[in-house]
């Protein structure tokens, strides 16, 4: 082995990144480690790294419990699924035409996908608007509001699309005899797969993480919910519980499952993030790097 | 006129394949827009975003009228701009520290580790806060304070640890995205630069001062003033999951995004609500137009437009 020395400058920085990294993972292990404590050392002891006693009922609840958790994770996988497909196809759709130099009109386009990454109108007409649609309580609040095409990614693909595929392709397909549709069915859509596999997963990540479309608009139909809106509304039963301590709560408290296991669901709603990492890791710092330095 | 013409016939599958998408912004985006009118009406159900009665300044002269303009305000932007320091010094710190980690194995660790909670919902994040902060199981209240011998705390009802709970958890959460993009840009610097210092006995911290830090200024302007232009916005989960959108919190934890949801949601005060977001918008606004005119002058190719 190769004697090494260090600097002192290389001991600091490593020290620190190490300090900061296990300032990261400590309180996710925190999370699961909750959530495989026993119900009564947790009550007795609170949290801990090391519980005295470990127990999976947590787990097994969610399985036995069935339908409303179970069909919880189903919403939060069929809206990501959904949602990805629609987002990258629109946002391929789109960012194909804008990338023809030749294209009349273009600027205007242009313009009209950019505007709206400077001005928007906020919730309040948003909310309003999409409640005339008669979105609430649907299926389609957890997909179409806010999320279905984010201006910001078509930018990032038309860029792509334009620096990376050279523009002999396209005058030797149209040559051909190739159709629009053609060229961005057999050209466009597969040399353009890297920047859409990029694109899909901050889509993927934006479905999955959000809560904000279940919070306005499922009030009523909470059979939609998903597993954030899930894990949000015990938090707000909770809440209701502290804020009216002297009123008839029994009812209430039934339907709020212990800590242990609220920390379980939260950790199942993790899992897919984790187990996907490595390849998350390698698009969504690429998209980072490509949309935080050039939009 | 005959180019004209081919011209079209050549194009309309080009603009048909805009169009869905083009539809969806229209609708989305462009009508909110229009419909921030609101702001100017007293709203009913009954007649609509565009169909009800204006009532002037009404709204606005309501919102300013309370003390809870200013608070929101106040605390929007102290945090924005504790949050810019922060995520920029500690980005460009540990973007430095994770270029030179002593081999290639830990700095793929600390990459990912700096960019995992980022990608974490805020309801996970609350969850996370709760584990630390419960008053009855929380491991500050059962493990760490006793440790130190000080007593229990009731961290959801006591305003004043508040605004150091949100800068960490921010923080950590966040700081992941900038550093990912300082750590591009470090790729970016010629290595023979380094190379030539090291020959000449540069040390390392000079190395850092003349050669590192003077290459990230594009991407800290660039960074920073992006940062600016959303001074009026909050990431509403960060103050309405984390502090479990508790009511003995609001002093500290009230911005304009939470207080125009609970306007809207919880107190059916639409009116008011519309009147703080027409505000965020049109001040939002500006500041991205003046944002981006400050980026042009400084460096043109990195101007939002």
């Amino acid at each position: 082995m190769k004697e090494k020395t260090f600097s002192g400058y290389q001991i600091l920085s490593n020290a620190v990144m190490i300090i900061w990294t296990l300032l990261i993972i400590l309180p996710f292990l925190l999370l699961f480690m909750s959530s495989i404590t026993d119900e009564n050392v947790l009550v007795a002891y609170g949290y801990s790294f090391f519980p005295r006693k470990f127990s999976v009922a947590s787990y097994a609840y969610i399985i036995r419990s069935g339908i409303k958790i179970l069909k919880a994770y189903g919403v939060s996988i069929g809206v990501t699924a959904v949602g990805v497909f629609f987002h990258v196809f629109l946002a391929a759709m789109m960012a194909y035409p804008l990338s023809c130099k030749n294209l009349p009109g273009r600027k205007v386009l242009n313009f009209y996908v950019f505007f709206t990454m400077l001005f928007n109108g906020g919730i309040v007409p948003s909310y309003l608007m999409w409640s005339a649609f008669g979105v609430k309580d649907t299926i389609l609040a957890q997909l179409l509001p806010n999320f279905l095409v984010s201006a910001w990614n078509v930018m990032m693909i038309r860029t792509y699309f334009t620096t990376s595929i050279p523009d002999s392709l396209y005058e030797a397909a149209e040559i051909d005899g190739a159709s629009q549709f053609q060229i961005f069915r057999k050209i466009v859509l597969p040399l353009g797969k890297p920047i859409l596999v990029t694109i899909g997963t901050f889509a993927g990540l934006t479905y999955w993480n959000d809560w904000t479309n279940g919070l306005y608009y499922l009030q009523k139909n909470k059979e939609l919910y998903n597993v954030q809106n899930l894990l949000n509304q015990m938090v707000s039963n909770i809440q209701f519980l502290a804020s009216s301590a002297n009123s008839n709560v029994t009812s209430a408290s039934a339907q709020i499952p212990s800590t242990g296991i609220q920390m379980a669901i939260a950790f199942v709603a993790i899992l897919p993030i984790m187990l996907i990492f490595p390849f998350f890791q390698k698009y969504y710092s690429k998209g980072l790097t490509l949309g935080g330095v050039k939009g | 006129m005959k180019k004209k013409k081919i011209g079209l016939k050549r194009f309309w599958p080009l603009y048909l394949m805009f169009l869905p998408g083009g539809l969806y912004l229209l609708i989305n985006n462009y009508i909110p827009m229009a419909g921030l009118v609101v702001a100017f009406k007293s709203y009913k159900v009954r007649d609509g975003l565009f169909g009800s009665q204006f009532n002037g300044l009404k709204n606005f002269k309501f919102l300013f009228a309370t003390p809870d303009a200013w608070t929101i305000t106040r605390n929007t932007i102290l945090y924005n701009v504790v949050f810019i320091i922060l995520n920029t010094l500690l980005g460009i710190i540990f973007a430095i520290f994770i270029c030179d980690a002593v081999n290639k194995r830990l700095k793929k660790t600390y990459q990912s580790a700096i960019l995992f909670p980022y990608l974490m919902s805020a309801v996970i994040i609350g969850y996370i806060v709760f584990a630390f902060c419960s008053t009855q199981n929380g491991i500050l209240n059962n493990t760490i304070l006793p440790f130190f011998g000080k007593d229990a705390v009731s961290w959801y009802q006591e305003a004043k640890y508040w605004p150091f709970i949100i800068i960490f958890v921010n923080t950590w959460k966040g700081v992941g995205y900038g550093c990912l993009i300082y750590i591009s840009a470090i790729n970016g610097i010629d290595p023979s630069l380094y190379e030539a210092a090291a020959l000449d006995g540069a040390s390392k911290w000079k190395q850092i001062k003349h050669i590192t830090l003077p290459s990230l200024v594009p991407t800290i302007i660039t960074l920073t003033l992006m940062s600016i232009g959303r001074i009026f916005y909050s990431d509403f989960g960060l103050f309405y999951q984390v502090p479990r959108n508790a009511g003995a919190l609001y002093s500290t934890t009230n911005v304009i995004d939470t207080y125009v949801y609970r306007g809207l949601m919880e107190q059916g005060n639409i009116g008011m609500s519309a009147a703080a977001g027409f505000y965020q918008s049109i001040v939002g606004f500006v500041l991205v137009l003046a944002a981006n005119l400050v980026v042009r002058k400084i460096s043109r190719e990195n101007a939002l437009f």
